[in-house]
């Protein structure tokens, strides 16, 4: 088919991240192996990737309540006497709870500041901070959901390198600095996120055990 | 010598051409064709709300009794399109409550419906049957009850996997006890209890029910009350499937199913207990549809339950089927029309199941009816993909996801793009691909040399450069939705094939390398295309030409741009080399 439209063969342009993907004109591959394809050694996905793969969000919610609910069986036994039959009903509730109080399942509401939209995350999909975090970082603080990443052993959000830290609001309406409690006990109270500048985080909450005991005032004080 | 048929019998006539293609085509003859056509069409379709204006629609087309309406991009479903992009089925409900009172269908796709538009159905349409609402958002179950209380004919209502605010069971009570006209329900989606005994009675009340899709919530102990009432079902979704070791449930339960003599579909099988599996084994041979992807249920289980269907053709399934599972659905599901392979854990890179390419090379050998395939897996070969191709020319719609971006062959570590070419040089008739692993310009060049009935390309992670969006645009004579996401996309291929984009629904491209001045030279050069600039960090304003864009969403509309855009949408104004909002 003939075509007086001539490109170059050459590789992706102006796209900086893409440059190495000259590699590939060779079609050999052989290079990529090593690079964008090795499963990263805790068994995730070498990245993140935000939609990706492609499983409606529907579908993953439904996934893992049953996870949940599964994993509550697990820890509890299932027998056939009334006792454990109990405990079902209370696992299930407190799905039906998870879901009334992020909306849908594993879904809560990101905002970033000086971002006027914020995005949902689902919650579900981690199973760590650091997961959750850099899925963040990838969302708000980058321009495109790059797959090629440096190598991060640690994601600034958490270890407070960056200009913005992650906050959440808790079922109780307190905003608490994500990271401070077990991730299962996260999981049951927060409400919503929020990545905040560092400098607007003043008096951020302190830990779950001391927050039982310190007054409301020690609280996170927004500056709204 | 002029003649002309009177108007009754060309009325007549027209009733019988029922493709919207061939309506449009009839509407195209002549004026009083295109006068008398337009009066007595009563099915509409809007595959993108907006490519024209609810009053151009109204305007035209007087008398419509059905209406679907497509909202948002199909990326939507993976949370690539951002809170508030738009999608309001607002405006559209209220000019039709204006324009249509016969109106008795409404289907929507991916909108965002609200409370008080669906109050507005059920008090707007006296004739009002069928309600579907897919994939879509924004009401509660306040608006359901006022759509069960109100619309005294309804026959369905479908609520497919929308995010509905749940408040309460109630609203199922608001169907009066005078409503028996119910064939269809679905409420799969909701998450909390409905009022289980509403729930019993409406089901009773009903003769002419046909499908009930029950949610999580109900539970396996009650369905046998509720199948003894509907023995006439065609299609069930079933609630929670496990209740411990309960051998009078069992029992209950597949003397239920034994009653249910019309029963042909099956799905829902939340939480299973393989051991309640079998209590449908008298149904096994008579259904055709079989939908287990959401039970967690091991091989050994699947197999048993597949083995038992020589009738099925439509199969979904979760990867725990393994490639054993799908031998047996080789052998035994002669009849199989579609398949569909779900991951259980799609953010491992290595899960726990034996599912390869093996499973889907075996169905495509053994099943000859095989059309339709979405499988999602963590290897794949060339070798596997024309063996595929080589036994399936038939296939019209085939979505491959190998879970690692990027994964080449597993066996020669090559790119995948040969295979993918079998499969557009050999499956003439396909129409729907998905695209995934390791591709080069290559592919591209295969697919627009061959694929030339294909309406629908996804692509993602794949290509060199613009070389490869231009072998698409230019090739493929048939191409309707074009959605790309992180490929080394540009300029190029965009400036060289606007024309094409006009005769395209739309195109989407996200983290690809187009550029802002770009985007403005397409939109003065194109009047007919709304081009859509989506980006998130707000600094749309300070856009340099050479600016590479976020997200962009092209397609072709009669209705100028959009007024409802979040701020951090632009359409590009053609009149005007700046932009405003």
């Amino acid at each position: 088919m003939e075509t007086t439209f001539r490109l170059s063969g050459g590789g992706g342009g102006d796209g900086g991240d893409y440059g190495d993907d000259d590699e590939l004109e060779l079609g050999l591959g052989l290079s990529l192996t090593s690079a964008a394809y090795a499963p990263s050694s805790n068994g995730a996905l070498s990245s993140q990737v935000v939609g990706w793969p492609p499983v409606k969000t529907y579908r993953m919610n439904s996934l893992v309540n049953q996870a949940k609910f599964s994993k509550n069986e697990e820890e509890k036994g299932v027998g056939g006497n009334d006792g454990s039959k109990k405990k079902k009903k209370n696992s299930n509730k407190n799905d039906e709870k998870m879901v009334k109080e992020t909306g849908h399942s594993g879904f809560v509401k990101v905002n970033m500041d000086g971002l006027p939209i914020g995005r949902k995350v689902d919650l579900n999909a981690h199973d760590c901070y650091e997961t959750l975090a850099q899925a963040l970082e990838i969302m708000f603080l980058k321009a495109s959901s790059s797959i090629r990443r440096e190598k991060q052993q640690h994601s600034r959000l958490l270890d407070g390198s960056s200009e913005f830290v992650l906050t959440y609001e808790d079922k109780e309406g307190d905003w608490m600095l994500v990271g401070d409690v077990p991730w299962r006990m996260f999981l049951g109270t927060v409400k919503r996120l929020r990545i905040m500048k560092t400098s607007d985080a003043n008096g951020l909450a302190p830990r779950y055990q001391e927050k039982n005991q310190k007054p409301k005032s020690k609280q996170l004080e927004l500056r709204r | 010598m002029v003649y002309s048929l009177p108007e009754e019998v060309l009325e007549h006539v027209f009733s019988f051409i029922t493709l919207d293609k061939d309506r449009n085509a009839v509407s195209l003859v002549c004026k009083s064709w295109y006068e008398i056509e337009r009066w007595c069409r009563r099915r509409i379709f809007v595959g993108n709300c907006y490519a024209v204006s609810p009053s151009i629609m109204t305007r035209r087309f007087p008398e419509v009794r059905s209406v679907e309406l497509k909202g948002k991009p199909h990326f939507a479903d993976f949370n690539l399109v951002p809170e508030g992009w738009g999608g309001f089925a607002c405006p559209w409900i209220s000019e039709m409550s204006r324009a249509y009172p016969w109106l008795e269908e409404i289907r929507l796709k991916r909108m965002v419906v609200t409370d008080e538009s669906l109050e507005l159905i059920s008090t707007s349409f006296k004739n009002f049957k069928v309600l579907v609402l897919s994939s879509c958002e924004g009401f509660s179950t306040d608006g359901l009850a006022a759509i069960a209380a109100n619309c005294r004919n309804l026959r369905k209502l479908d609520l497919r996997e929308s995010e509905v605010m749940d408040l309460s069971g109630h609203w199922l009570s608001h169907f009066p006890n005078t409503c028996t006209s119910l064939e269809s329900l679905n409420i799969a989606c909701l998450g909390s209890e409905v009022s289980f005994s509403a729930l019993e009675r409406l089901v009773g009340r009903s003769p002419n029910l046909k499908i009930l899709r029950l949610n999580r919530a109900v539970p396996l102990e009650k369905l046998s009350t509720l199948l003894c009432r509907a023995p006439q079902l065609v299609e069930l979704g079933t609630g929670a499937y496990s209740s411990g070791i309960r051998s009078d449930v069992y029992s209950s339960l597949s003397k239920a199913f034994l009653g249910c003599k019309e029963l042909k579909g099956l799905s829902g099988f939340w939480d299973v207990d393989p051991s309640y599996l079998l209590a449908f084994y008298s149904v096994c041979s008579r259904l055709t549809s079989l939908n287990l992807s959401y039970a967690t249920i091991r091989s050994p289980d699947i197999t048993k339950v597949i083995s038992q269907c020589p009738n099925l053709q439509r199969l979904w399934v979760l990867d725990h089927v393994e490639d054993s599972g799908l031998n047996a659905v080789a052998l035994s599901c002669k009849d199989l029309r579609e398949l569909r392979v779900f991951p259980s854990d799609p953010y491992i890179a290595d899960a726990n199941v034996t599912l390869t390419e093996q499973g889907l090379v075996s169905v495509s050998e053994g099943c000859p009816k095989l059309q339709s395939v979405l499988y999602f897996c963590r290897q794949m070969s060339n070798s596997a993909l024309i063996t595929i191709a080589r036994n399936r020319p038939n296939l019209i719609c085939f979505r491959l996801c190998v879970i690692e971006p990027r994964a080449p062959d597993y066996l020669t570590l090559e790119p995948l793009d040969v295979g993918f070419g079998a499969i557009v040089e050999h499956c003439k008739e396909l129409r729907r691909l998905s695209l995934s692993g390791l591709l080069t310009d290559r592919v591209f060049e295969y697919i627009g040399r061959h694929a030339k009935r294909l309406e629908m390309l996804s692509i993602a992670f794949a290509g060199n450069s613009d070389l490869g969006l231009h072998h698409v645009l230019s090739g493929c004579d048939g191409l309707r939705k074009l959605e790309i996401r992180d490929c080394p996309f540009g300029d190029k291929a965009l400036l060289a094939n606007v024309a094409k984009l006009e005769t395209m629904r739309s195109l989407w491209m996200s983290s690809c390398a187009v550029s802002y001045g770009a985007c403005k030279f397409l939109s003065q050069k194109m009047p007919m295309l709304n081009v859509e600039v989506i980006d998130e960090n707000g600094s749309l304003d300070s856009r340099f030409d050479s600016c590479p864009v976020e997200k962009l969403y092209i397609y072709r509309t009669v209705a100028g741009p959009r007024s409802d855009m979040p701020g951090y949408i632009r359409t590009i104004d053609r009149d005007r080399v700046n932009t405003i909002s």
